[in-house]
């Protein structure tokens, strides 16, 4: 049965866990492999922090979330309207960020290829991004007719 | 996030609780730090036996205080990776870079080799 939700929250930092969890626990019902839990977690806290650390950076917005369970796959967008990515391959490089003087790792975009199967990122400064990634659930089987 | 820091000899041990995110890493950062900096310490181990979340800011928290131990000459250490941690870990390639034990006392016995 394919399923959809969305939600949203302030950028504040304290909401990254409630996040990923509650994106988990939402593609719980296609019965995934704990791995897959774990992928689906590590990645939307990824995109939850870029909205939160880059997106907002100096104010606080909202961070807006759908999930999609359609054919045993997750499709999951994570958006800010905030200041956008102005290259974006640039950003999606590993070890860079756009964060200089903090202590971040620029591996955000490496953990959420790694760990999903689809990623799309659309972005514009000012205007926000938009991060679109599927997970395919490897137990789900499909309904008989 | 539960931090608990103990120091045996030289070698600090910090054992996480919790989930390593951007909103969880300053606090372990700053503790780690605060320590260092009052205590005659020289080497680190961050036991991971009880952290079961880890991303990307949880790998700049290790490369962050690696390059702290580093420049102060001495060794750092994690022990008991979880898997999801694990996962994250060999991800980023930083178990290339630090030394990984099954257990924190091999690894603060391991760093104290050293230094003895």
């Amino acid at each position: 049965m394919n399923n959809s939700m969305k939600m949203e929250f302030l950028s504040l930092s304290q909401n990254e866990k409630f996040a990923r969890t509650a994106v988990a626990s939402f593609v719980a019902q296609l019965n995934p492999t704990l791995d897959e839990i774990e992928d689906i977690k590590a990645s939307v806290s990824e995109a939850v922090t870029n909205a939160i650390v880059h997106g907002y950076a100096d104010s606080v917005g909202i961070v807006y979330i759908t999930c999609d369970l359609k054919d045993g796959e997750a499709i999951i967008t994570v958006k800010d309207t905030g200041c956008g990515i102005e290259d974006v391959s640039l950003a999606r490089t590993p070890l860079y960020t756009g964060a200089q003087n903090s202590e971040r790792s620029g591996l955000g975009f490496t953990v959420m290829e790694t760990f999903t199967d689809e990623i799309d990122v659309t972005s514009a400064p000012g205007e926000g991004t938009t991060i679109t990634l599927t997970k395919r659930i490897s137990t789900h089987a499909p309904e008989s007719e | 996030m539960e931090i608990t820091v103990t120091i045996k000899k030289q070698t600090l041990v910090v054992s996480l609780r919790g989930e390593l995110d951007h909103h969880t890493s300053k606090e372990v950062k700053n503790m780690i730090e605060e320590v260092i900096k009052n205590k005659n310490v020289k080497n680190l181990v961050l036991d991971f036996s009880h952290l079961s979340f880890m991303d990307s800011s949880g790998i700049g928290v290790v490369i962050g205080r690696y390059k702290l131990i580093h420049s102060i000459g001495g060794r750092m250490a994690i022990a008991c990776a979880t898997r999801p941690v694990s996962k994250i870990l060999a991800m980023s390639g930083i178990n290339r870079l630090i030394e990984m034990y099954d257990s924190v006392d091999t690894a603060t016995t391991k760093l104290q080799e050293e230094i003895s």
